[in-house]
């Protein structure tokens, strides 16, 4: 498994852009992720070989950051802000809520691979807490109620 | 002025419904700091009203702009100025909304910057969850380009400047700026040992100077309007301009532009709707972002600037606010931060990556009723131990939070020991 050739030119157009390969690193690792939803073993060697770079350099990388992942997520991939201001704005309950509605765990996936859930550390959205992050979206101020309608949405 | 009086300069377009769009930012006067600055002004006399308008750093550490500018070498040589758009600190949305919201202002206040420093390539490096500032920015970079803006010969001036956006993949590390250089470089973000600092050594081996997004947007303001201007707002030594988030139990949250030196009690009581519930009242406040020490209620009649916090034994930190009504359990509060640390620790300092793990586990049993009187002593302990023994200042940012709750906070801790449950009377989520 390895990125697609209209992915391929993008990391070639990265590479291009920043001058220095490796910079390019991280921009390869959101497009092969923006393409398939995450980072094979194969992609990270494909990587490795066409940045020139030790396959562990590359994994190093991407266990590094918190947005890459190596497994298949959701198609609706919802990330709840769990940090302090959100907390104690309600997204215990927002979870709470979540786990009971779609039968998972934090960390866990629906069988129908519809949705994935997972707390997340603090995504700068204070002032609209609590909220979450579902894909590229931010979703803010929510409610029990304004969760539900979400959801709902989200085929 | 009073602040009733007080108009925004910061955030003055955001209520525009076509706020981002270059034609908008130039209807209400863009880009004429940047034109003056590249066609009237040398970059030394850019350098020299930043420097004399006496603005502060806005991403935590409050130091002076004009003087970190000044580190750099003069003269030709390849030298970067680069944008630290990570905002990742707990309490804290206001550059986010300027990148969201006025994209251009923020173009233009790096452009003037990299001009004054004479950086012909700039790095805006942006936090990889902010995907739609992310897509902003493109857009408005391209639109600069295409109206000479940015690029070659800027304006017919003869000044070039590329602007590069990067996006970071979430790490809170990235934020501390030898890491966010790392990240720049491709590879996982940890903190450099300094000296070299990165105005000697820094992006791919040349000077480097980091600004943040807020700071950078206060520049046009300067250049258009002058440095005494400028420094005629806020306070002495606190001058210009400043963007507060404020979060917790208010009832109008958000991101609020009043002057360096805004009474803390003010800015929560009369701007952000006093506290969410009547019968709820103030606790402590988290002035800087989960990082600083915190505030009891009975200490916060406080300057929000520099210089007044750091004289009440906190920060202004990134002015990220949280306000804690009498619901909140403060072994509870700190143990959601500890878990924020070492989750986000990057794990090169041992004092930092084990710490963390420590705080998180003394406090889990703290919480869970299995803690000991000797647990509050240990947690302060290793507050001695992390803080500045780290190469990054991650590890003082969590044990300064974890011995001011100790400290300030004592007999709800030791409550949690003898009772084995919380002193605080929780109340049903808001939402």
């Amino acid at each position: 498994m390895i990125p697609s050739k209209a992915t391929q030119l993008q990391i070639d157009a990265a590479i291009q852009e920043y001058g220095q390969a490796r910079s390019a690193l991280l921009a390869a690792l959101h497009l092969i992720q923006q393409e398939r939803g995450y980072i094979a073993v194969e992609d990270q060697a494909w990587v490795a070989t066409r940045l020139d770079l030790p396959p562990a350099e590359v994994a190093g990388v991407v266990s590094f950051y918190t947005m890459f992942r190596t497994k298949p997520p959701g198609r609706h991939h919802i990330q709840v802000c769990r940090t302090l201001t959100c907390q104690i704005r309600g997204c215990r309950e927002l979870v709470k809520h979540l786990e009971k509605k779609l039968g998972i765990r934090d960390g866990g996936m629906t069988d129908d691979g519809r949705y994935s859930l997972i707390t997340v550390e603090c995504l700068g959205s204070c002032g609209t807490a609590p909220m979450m992050q579902v894909n590229d979206d931010y979703h803010e101020n929510l409610t029990v109620e304004r969760l539900d309608a979400l959801l709902e949405s989200m085929k | 002025m009073t602040s009733q009086e007080y108009r925004p300069l910061l955030l003055k377009n955001i209520h525009r419904p076509d706020s981002t769009s270059l034609s908008a930012y130039r209807e209400s006067g863009g880009y004429k700091a940047l034109e003056r600055a590249v066609k009237e002004m040398t970059p030394e006399q850019v350098l020299e009203e930043v420097k004399a308008s006496g603005l502060r750093g806005r991403g935590g550490a409050g130091f002076p702009t004009g003087m970190k500018w000044g580190f750099l070498p003069k003269g030709p040589g390849e030298k970067y100025l680069v944008l630290n758009a990570d905002e990742s600190e707990p309490g804290t949305f206001k550059d986010r909304l300027l990148m969201e919201r006025d994209p251009h202002l923020v173009l233009e206040g790096f452009l003037i910057g990299c001009y004054a420093v004479g950086c012909s390539r700039g790095y805006i490096y942006i936090r990889g969850e902010f995907v739609e500032g992310w897509r902003i920015l493109l857009k408005a970079v391209e639109e600069a380009r295409a109206a000479n803006l940015a690029g070659k010969n800027i304006l017919g001036s003869g000044f070039d400047c590329e602007i590069v956006i990067y996006r970071g993949a979430g790490a809170y590390i990235c934020g501390e700026e030898t890491a966010l250089l790392e990240s720049l470089e491709g590879k996982r973000g940890m903190p450099r040992l300094k000296p070299p600092f990165p105005a000697q050594v820094g992006l791919y081996g040349k000077p480097t100077s980091v600004n943040n997004v807020e700071t950078i947007a206060n520049v046009p303001l300067i250049v258009e309007m002058g440095s005494t201007w400028y420094a005629g707002i806020g306070r002495p030594k606190n001058t210009g301009p400043k963007l507060y988030c404020v979060s917790g139990h208010v009832r109008k949250p958000g991101v609020y532009e009043f002057p360096l030196g805004i009474p803390l009690k003010e800015l929560i009581f009369e701007h952000a709707g006093g506290l969410l519930r009547e019968t709820r009242p103030l606790k402590a406040v988290i002035p800087g972002g989960s990082s600083v020490p915190i505030l009891p209620a009975e200490k916060c009649d406080v300057l929000m600037d520099f210089d007044s916090l750091a004289a009440a034994g906190t920060m202004l930190g990134s002015a990220g606010v949280i306000v804690l009504d009498d619901s909140v359990c403060m072994v509870d509060a700190l143990l959601n931060l500890a878990r924020f640390y070492a989750h986000e620790s990057c794990g090169q300092c041992t004092p930092c990556r084990e710490g963390c793990g420590w705080y998180v586990q003394i406090l889990e049993r703290l919480e869970k009723g299995e803690g000991r009187t000797s647990d509050l002593d240990l947690l302060l302990d290793l507050s001695d131990r992390i803080q500045g023994n780290t190469i990054c200042p991650l590890g003082d940012a969590v044990a300064m939070p974890v011995r001011s709750y100790v400290t300030v906070f004592r007999d709800e801790f030791q409550y949690h020991v003898d009772h084995k449950k919380c002193l605080a009377e929780p109340a049903p989520a808001p939402i």
